[in-house]
Parts: structure tokens; C-alpha cells; sequence
């Protein structure tokens, strides 16, 4: 799977705020680093099609060969991980995941599979606002997963959490992408965050970032 | 795209209404040479009416602002102010009709005040003979629409207070010296009140030509003139029609002098304040004084409607009450049973027409956010003024040339028709207390179910609406209760057929007969109540395994 940002350039009035032209292999990890305000999810909505009125864009997204830049976010098959776990707080935890995984035979033995697969057996029935902050980080990464996409983009996702469970829950993430082999584009001010994704860090101008 | 076209088409239902109804209420003004306007100035009780009308608003909008502007500068974020606040709610769901009865049945008298105080303190062991109820100058009308505007204000005030950063402002004006009072008056509301300035208008335009508490409480020889309009628009002979069209149009000309009045005051008062605010008066000598008197005028005003409601309840119940008895000797439900032959076609055709409107007023409001959302369309400014302007165009202007429409379409006289007209003022208040939270429900939800695949259908059945069940039950509940409330557009458009615990109750005001009327009111305190519970009990039961949900 590929995952690809020909020419993507979006301008607010005079500024360009993002200027990319890269390829994203599956399984490879590439980080745009800056300060907050300069662009960062900017990028991201004009990957995932929600750049706000003002913004212009030009440029393509490609996954996989199909080219995503007309399409609806839902039609996207673009995975995303918000810093904060967005878990809908009227769902269940299988609810959530229930919203996520597409019609089909076997739904609550899969969701329960899912949850063991990240230690969480037996939490289908839980409240989601009921759970510590790695249990819905986990939660949020199923939901992510389970939707069948294929490529991740990560917004600053562990930015929200304590240390010891960055560690633990970034390297859940990334291998879970590489496993899948799903392309992955991270987001961060993090410099720890960018270490451990391995690949190329750029600012969103497309320049090396160190 | 039919949802995209709603936004317009609900403005359309807004605005066409009144203007067909301004029409319909100049037409007959003003054929015949203006011969209806000839008849007008031959009453002989116009001059006192039309003053009655400009002195009760202005001196009760007055009034009601500056209780509200105290309350806030004395008592804002102290815990008494969270009291108050809690209250603000209910005392809104109470009718103005309901309001102005407990009211009556308080300070009439032969009212609870006087019974509390004789005869030991007056010596009275009789009702005294005073025009206390219904006095020439429009006094206890004055106090009946105070205590139901205050609260309003209040609540308006405190839904934009925090876009004028007021913690910051007011703890800068104290490291400067300066006391609270003047803190806030200095600081916080010349940047609130532009925020409540429509509002304020409604309230002014409205208080000028409330008719049903001004039937209650107001005075009646003359009347002002708002009660006289609908008194010849409802008179049997249909003679008088171009007479009230007539009046109406002087009523609209006293409500825009008003305004304009008002509009006078307000650039006076931002200089003076301005000007003020530059001397450096730290006036902290004026913070315990405004302290007891907002304490007082808070008391005062919900002591009274809360007693009032107490005395139509305890009166419905009362078996032989006589003057100077504080209390009833007994409990006796038999006025209930007189009434319930009355009383239940009423709340069934009360329940059924406010049902309609809501549900008709909830639909268009969540079609109308649905499509903002999914279009990225903003609300502009001219549109918000047409959502208002059922609310800011009194309803005695346009109502009579309404029900001359219904009249000439021959609905008039019919539920529907009624439903349809409360639709017009249910709408706007359903929009208003519904917007807020769909507006800032967080858009990322909808972003991470889009990226799992989700339709925008999807999204709004399955996200927004159970996310935004209790602002939606609540907006209802509003809607519910301003439906209930409705006096004039019922009587018009009912054209006195359609019977429902409002107009049941203000007719029965005039005569004596306290039990019955107090069932009545009872009645429609308690609909309205009712909601509000259901708004609240309902998203908790739904929620109760959800912590996040909680509120």
C-alpha cells in the first residue's frame, strides 16, 4: 500500500501553509514535525478533506493509485487518530467499535477478538468514559483499525498521555501499521515521537525538519 | 437539494406570516379614506390607552433592566447568584397568564398578603376597598410583567456574559481599586448590553402590548391599548374589525416612538457611562448598598411568583376559605370536579396543539443546523432578524390581520390553524435555545466517523442527535412551554372556538370564581413544569450507564 502527496500545496491568502510532494511505502512511518500553528493540520485536513472555506489547495492525494482529492472524507479509507480519543460517549465500547467495522457476519465475536488482541477482554459492555486514559487510547486505535483502512494519519496522538504510556501505546500503534502494512503519516512537536517512527521528518513546507 | 433550501424555507415560514398579517391589518385600516382611523380618534378613552401602553413598557423595561444589571454587578459569581440561577429555568416555564394570576390572587385585596396581615396588623375583617387589582396607572401590570422580564433578561445576559471575559475585566478593575459595582457597570456591561440590546427590544415591544396580563392585572377603564384592539377584533358583530386594524397600526407607530425613545437613551447612557468610567471613581462605598438591595428585589420578585403559584394551588384545593383566614379550613378536591368537564377537552387541545407546533418547530430547527453543518452556511445577521421577527413585531399588529386571513381562507376556528400560528412564535425560541449546542458540539466526532466510512445520514442519526438528545429535549420543552403560554394567537385564530387552558383560564379571570380559576392555572403551570422534568429525567434515564453523557 502507498500513500501519496504529489505537488499538495494549500495557501491562506499569500501564506503557503504546506507544500509536499512524497511517497509513503506500507509499513514506513513519516513524521511532519513543526510548532503548533504552522500548518501541521492544515496538511492533515487537505489529506483527509476537510480543509475549512479560505483554503486553497492544489496538488493530489493518491492510495493506492486512486486518486482521493475529490472524494468525501468517508470515501477516503484514510484512517485517523485525534490527540484526544474522541471515544463517542453515548456508544458503548463495542458500540464504538460496532460504528466502526464494516456490515458483516460474526460482528460481536470480532469486536471481542479485537479487544482481547490489545488486552482488553470482556470490555464490549463497558462505558468508554469509564476506562483509564491507555485503555481508551487502545479503544480509539481498534475503532481506527477496524474500519479496514489503508493508510493512518496520527495527530499528535499521544501528545495526551503520561510517559510510561506514550512509550507503551506508540509502539502499539506503529506495529500494529506495520503489521498491517499501512502507511503512516505522523503529526507531532514531539522530536521522542519522531525518533521512534524511524522514517523521514519533514516541516510541512516539505523541508527536512533537523 | 431540499435540505439545503430549508434554511430560506423556514425563514420564509418566519417572516411570511407576519407580513401577511401586517398586510392584512393595514388593508382594513386604511380603506375607506381612512374612516377606521376617524373612528379611533372618537374614542374618547385613546389618549389615556395609548399613554398607558408607552408608560407600563417603558417604566417596566426600565425596571426590569436595572434589577438585572444589579443582580449581576452585586452578585455575580457568588453563591447566592448560583441560587438564583438555578431558578431562572422554572420561573421562565411559568406562563405569563399563570404568572400574573398568582400574582393577583397575591396582592389583590382580598388577596394572601392581606389575609396574612389581617386582621391583627390592619384590622381589616373585611376585603379593604382598594383598587389594588387592575389601578388606572397601570402599577400592578407594571409589577406582573417585572417579575416575568427579569428572569428573562437574566437568563439572556448570562448566555453571552462570557464572550465579555468578565473574570478578567472585573479582578483588573479591583487590583485598580475599584468596587465591584462599579467594576462591572464600568467594565462588563458596556460590552454586554449591545450582546442583549434584541432582547431588550422584545422585551420592551412586548411588555407595550402584552394583552393577557394586562387583562389580568392592568387597568380596565380604559384598558390599554392593546386590550382594546383585541376587544374589537373579537367583538361578535365583526363592525369593529377596521377599528382594531386601526388601533393596531397606532399600537405598531407607539412601540417604534418607544424604541426610538429607548435607542435615545441607550447613546446617552453609553456617554455617560463612558465619560464616567474616565473620572475614576472607584464608588466602593456602593457595593453594600446595591448587595441588599439586589438581595431584596431577587427576593421579592421570586418570593412573589413562587407564593403566587402556591395560593392558585392552594386555592384549587380550599375548601371554605373566608376573609381574614390566613389558611383554608379545609381540603376539598370538588373544584376540580366541577371543572374536570372543562378541564380535559382543554389539556387535551392545550397538549395537541403545543405538540404539533413543537414537534413541526423541531424538525425545521434540526434540518435548518443539519444543513449549516453539512453546507458550512453561517446564519447572517439579516437572518437572524427575520427568525426574530415574530418575537420583535408585537403580536397584536399583525395577529388581527392574520385572523382576518384565516377568516377569508376559512381555517379560522380550527386546531390546525391554531397549531400552525404557534409554530410561528415556537420556532424562533426552539432555534435560539437549540443552536448554541449543535454549534459547538465538537466537529472531530463527525471527522473520525467520516473517516470510518460513515454517510452524513449516519452521522446525524447515529452521532448528533443521540449526542444532542437532551439540548434537543429541552429546546422542545421551551417550545412546549411557549405553546402553552399563547393567549392572543389562540383567541384570534381560534377565533374563541378553540379552548385551551390559557384562554380558559384569562377568561375566567374576571369573574370570581377563585377555585376554578386556580385549577386552571394550576393546570397550565403544571404542562409546561411537566416538560422541562420530562427534558431532564429522560436523557438521564437514557444515559445512566454513560458517564460521559452526563451533565
Amino acid at each position: 500500500m502507498t500513500l501519496v502527496l504529489e505537488n499538495l500545496t494549500v495557501d491562506h491568502g499569500d501564506r503557503r501553509l504546506v507544500s509536499l510532494d512524497l511517497r509513503i511505502e506500507g509499513g514506513e512511518i513519516t513524521t511532519l514535525m513543526a510548532p503548533s500553528g504552522s500548518g501541521k493540520s492544515t496538511a492533515l485536513n487537505a489529506i483527509i478533506g476537510t480543509l475549512p472555506q479560505g483554503f486553497a489547495r492544489s496538488g493530489r492525494v493518491l492510495l493506492n493509485g486512486r486518486d482521493l482529492t475529490r472524494l468525501p472524507t468517508r470515501l477516503r479509507r484514510i484512517g485517523l487518530l485525534f490527540q484526544d480519543d474522541l471515544l463517542f460517549p453515548h456508544l458503548s465500547v463495542g458500540g464504538n467499535l460496532g460504528f466502526a467495522l464494516p456490515s458483516g457476519p460474526d460482528r460481536t465475536k470480532r469486536i471481542a477478538a479485537a479487544l482481547a488482541s490489545v488486552g482488553l477482554d470482556g470490555y464490549a459492555p463497558r462505558d468508554p468514559a469509564t476506562l483509564s486514559g491507555g485503555e481508551r487510547a487502545r479503544v480509539a486505535l481498534l475503532r481506527c483499525l477496524l474500519a479496514e483502512p489503508e493508510a493512518l494519519l496520527l495527530d499528535e496522538p499521544f501528545s495526551r498521555l503520561d510517559a510510561a504510556l506514550r512509550d507503551r501505546t506508540r509502539s502499539l500503534v506503529f506495529d500494529r501499521a506495520r503489521n498491517l502494512g499501512l502507511p503512516v503519516l505522523l503529526v507531532t512537536h514531539d522530536a521522542q515521537d519522531a525518533d521512534a517512527a524511524g522514517g523521514p521528518v519533514l516541516t510541512p513546507l516539505g523541508l527536512p525538519a533537523r | 437539494m431540499i435540505l439545503r433550501a430549508l434554511p430560506r424555507l423556514t425563514l420564509a415560514l418566519m417572516a411570511g406570516p407576519v407580513l401577511a398579517g401586517l398586510a392584512g391589518t393595514a388593508y382594513p385600516a386604511l380603506r375607506d379614506g381612512a374612516r377606521a382611523f376617524r373612528d379611533l380618534a372618537a374614542w374618547t378613552g385613546l389618549p389615556r390607552a395609548a399613554a398607558l401602553s408607552l408608560g407600563t413598557g417603558l417604566a417596566s423595561t426600565a425596571l426590569s433592566l436595572f434589577l438585572c444589571t444589579l443582580v449581576l454587578a452585586a452578585l455575580h459569581g457568588t453563591p447566592t447568584f448560583a441560587r438564583i440561577r438555578s431558578l431562572l429555568a422554572p420561573l421562565l416555564a411559568v406562563p405569563h397568564a399563570a404568572a400574573a394570576l398568582g400574582i393577583a390572587f397575591l396582592i389583590a385585596p382580598s388577596g394572601w398578603i392581606a389575609r396574612a396581615l389581617s386582621p391583627w396588623a390592619t384590622g381589616w375583617t373585611a376585603p379593604p376597598d382598594l383598587l389594588i387589582l387592575n389601578d388606572p396607572y397601570g402599577l400592578s401590570l407594571t409589577l406582573g410583567l417585572v417579575a416575568k422580564e427579569v428572569p428573562f433578561l437574566l437568563l439572556m445576559a448570562l448566555s453571552s456574559i462570557n464572550q465579555t471575559d468578565p473574570d478578567r475585566r472585573l479582578t483588573t478593575a479591583a487590583t485598580l481599586g475599584y468596587g465591584r459595582v462599579a467594576a462591572f457597570v464600568l467594565t462588563v456591561f458596556p460590552t454586554l448590553y449591545p450582546l442583549i440590546r434584541l432582547p431588550v427590544y422584545a422585551v420592551l415591544a412586548y411588555a407595550m402590548t402584552v394583552v393577557d396580563m394586562a387583562l389580568i392585572l392592568g387597568p380596565t377603564l380604559p384598558p390599554t391599548l392593546s386590550q382594546q384592539i383585541a376587544a374589537w377584533q373579537m367583538a361578535p358583530s365583526l363592525t369593529k374589525q377596521g377599528t382594531a386594524a386601526a388601533g393596531a397600526i397606532l399600537q405598531l407607530g407607539l412601540v417604534l416612538v418607544a424604541l426610538a425613545l429607548w435607542r435615545a437613551v441607550e447613546v446617552g447612557a453609553r456617554r455617560f457611562l463612558t465619560r464616567q468610567a474616565a473620572l475614576g471613581h472607584r464608588a466602593a462605598g456602593a457595593d453594600l448598598p446595591s448587595r441588599l438591595l439586589a438581595l431584596l428585589a431577587a427576593g421579592t420578585l421570586g418570593f412573589g411568583l413562587f407564593a403566587g403559584l402556591a395560593a392558585l394551588a392552594l386555592w384549587s384545593v380550599a375548601a371554605d376559605w373566608r376573609f381574614p383566614e390566613a389558611f383554608p379550613h379545609g381540603i376539598s378536591l370538588s373544584a376540580w370536579a366541577i371543572a374536570s368537564p372543562d378541564l380535559l377537552p382543554a389539556t387535551a387541545l392545550t397538549l395537541g396543539i403545543a405538540l404539533a407546533a413543537t414537534f413541526a418547530a423541531a424538525m425545521l430547527t434540526l434540518a435548518c443546523l443539519e444543513a449549516e453543518t453539512r453546507f458550512g452556511l453561517t446564519a447572517t445577521p439579516r437572518a437572524m432578524l427575520l427568525l426574530y421577527l415574530p418575537l420583535l413585531v408585537p403580536q397584536i399588529v399583525f395577529l388581527p390581520g392574520l385572523q382576518t386571513l384565516a377568516l377569508t381562507m376559512q381555517i379560522q376556528g380550527t386546531w390546525p390553524a391554531v397549531a400552525a400560528v404557534h409554530l410561528v412564535f415556537v420556532l424562533p425560541y426552539v432555534f435560539l435555545s437549540l443552536a448554541p449546542a449543535y454549534r459547538t458540539l465538537d466537529p472531530r466526532y463527525a471527522t473520525t466517523a467520516r473517516a470510518l466510512g460513515a454517510t452524513e445520514a449516519r452521522v446525524f442519526w447515529r452521532l448528533r442527535l443521540p449526542l444532542l438528545l437532551a439540548p434537543v429535549l429541552t429546546a422542545s420543552a421551551v417550545g412546549m412551554a411557549v405553546s402553552i403560554g399563547q393567549y392572543l394567537p389562540t383567541l384570534l385564530v381560534g377565533g374563541g372556538r378553540v379552548t385551551t387552558l390559557t384562554t380558559e383560564a384569562v377568561a375566567l379571570s374576571s369573574g370570581g370564581n377563585r377555585r376554578v380559576i386556580g385549577t386552571f392555572a394550576l393546570l397550565q403551570l403544571l404542562l409546561p413544569a411537566l416538560c422541562f422534568w420530562l427534558a431532564i429525567a429522560l436523557p438521564r434515564m437514557v444515559w445512566r450507564n454513560r458517564r460521559g453523557m452526563q451533565t
